[in-house]
């Protein structure tokens, strides 16, 4: 089974106080856990692959309490994630996939109440690729103050033969949410849905 | 004309592995950033003291922060750096005015110390444009093996009236530094330089 090689980490927290409207009392962060690990499977086709997953879920995880940590370490204050990952040249889309699992897991795992899936997205890019990582509320899809989406990318990552995995969690709405639909404090909280 | 923040975002990134060679420990960067409203966007001023004491009151949050997310103590931090970049309502000047008079000396005391000059650069710019953050030895500009620089960028700043402030710190050199010159264990950090 292939090891897991991480050669770099970044993390990276925004704060948004306003955007040009009045500055609400809460103000949003965005928090997202990079890592970059060697692609064991860069440079050829590999049907099996999927056994990765259960490899890449220790990673996961760290990052999970990363990005918490890095956000203060409540728990509480976590309202919306997302993931994605991005795969260096020498490898395929399906590589990227393999974040489904792990990068799913390890945050639903840490966050409570976290019934919705985590949204995400992936490509194959060179270093330098910017990722837009879709956020949604961890509770419940559909509430419309929570899409998001917060772009990423590191200027020496990934290398050709490397893959870029991303946790986002975030702590409120848009800035400044105010096109309706589900609201926060609205939601049922059964399906994750609504 | 008081100090108005719309967002501030902190990375931070870790070198783990590079050429195969493990780095032990990982070399760390961290870079936080503020985005501000350009108080003189679409105006010239003979005066830029607001700009200046903006500046100082920068260096210090964005230093402090820098430390913190590299969970150091201010003196173990090894190198620095500054940057701004003005968006297309401002003029370079007002760059200068933020990082030049008075942004070093709150920033030598979130790292303690800090006899070297505060390498920096400056530049117009918009959302998305890449940003390089010179970075030197804090104590001692020759030291050779902390020459290095580190990228920011933000895909929504800085608008037209706005500039972007960014202050790096590390708490190491390049990850495999080997093209000789003064090193860390022999600087004497007397008179900024060796």
């Amino acid at each position: 089974m292939p090891k897991v090689i991480l050669r770099k980490t970044m993390t990276l927290v925004e704060e948004i106080r306003h955007e040009f409207g009045p500055p609400p009392d809460k103000q949003l962060q965005r928090c997202a856990a990079i890592a970059v690990i060697k692609n064991p499977y860069a440079g050829n086709y590999h049907a099996d692959i999927e056994a990765f997953m259960e490899d890449l879920k220790p990673l996961g995880l760290k990052m999970a309490h990363k990005a918490l940590a890095a956000l203060g370490g409540d728990k509480a204050m976590v309202e919306g994630y997302g993931k994605g990952s991005i795969v260096g040249v020498d490898g395929e889309l399906e590589h990227g996939a393999l974040w489904h699992v792990p990068g799913g897991y390890a945050m639903r795992e840490l966050l409570d109440n976290a019934a919705s899936i985590v949204p995400s997205t992936k490509k194959v890019g060179v270093a330098g690729a910017r990722l837009d990582v879709p956020i949604t509320h961890i509770n419940a899809s559909y509430v419309r103050s929570h899409f998001d989406a917060m772009e990423v990318g590191l200027n020496d990552a990934p290398r050709a033969d490397e893959l870029v995995f991303v946790l986002v969690m975030t702590t409120s709405a848009r800035i400044h949410a105010r096109v309706g639909g589900l609201a926060a404090h609205d939601i049922v909280g059964k399906d994750g849905l609504r | 004309m008081t100090l108005n923040i719309r967002k501030t975002a902190v990375w931070v990134e870790e070198t783990l592995t590079e050429m195969g060679k493990s780095i032990d420990p990982p070399t760390r960067k961290a870079v936080a950033v503020a985005v501000i409203a350009n108080p003189f966007a679409d105006q010239y001023a003979d005066d830029l003291t607001p700009l200046m004491d903006i500046g100082a009151e920068l260096g210090a949050m964005l230093g402090d922060r820098c430390v913190a997310a590299l969970g150091i103590a201010p003196e173990a931090a090894e190198s620095y750096g500054k940057a701004a970049m003005v968006g297309e309502n401002g003029e370079l000047e007002h760059a200068a005015a933020i990082l030049h008079p008075k942004l070093g000396a709150p920033l030598r005391k979130a790292v303690e110390k800090g006899a070297a000059l505060v390498p920096s650069s400056k530049k117009m710019g918009g959302p998305g444009q890449d940003l390089d953050v010179p970075l030197g030895h804090k104590d001692a500009a020759y030291v050779r093996s902390h020459f290095d620089g580190v990228e920011v960028r933000m895909n929504d700043a800085p608008r037209r009236n706005e500039i972007l402030v960014a202050v790096a710190v590390t708490d190491s050199g390049r990850p495999l530094p080997r093209v000789g010159g003064l090193e860390h264990a022999d600087a004497e950090g007397k008179d900024g330089l060796r």
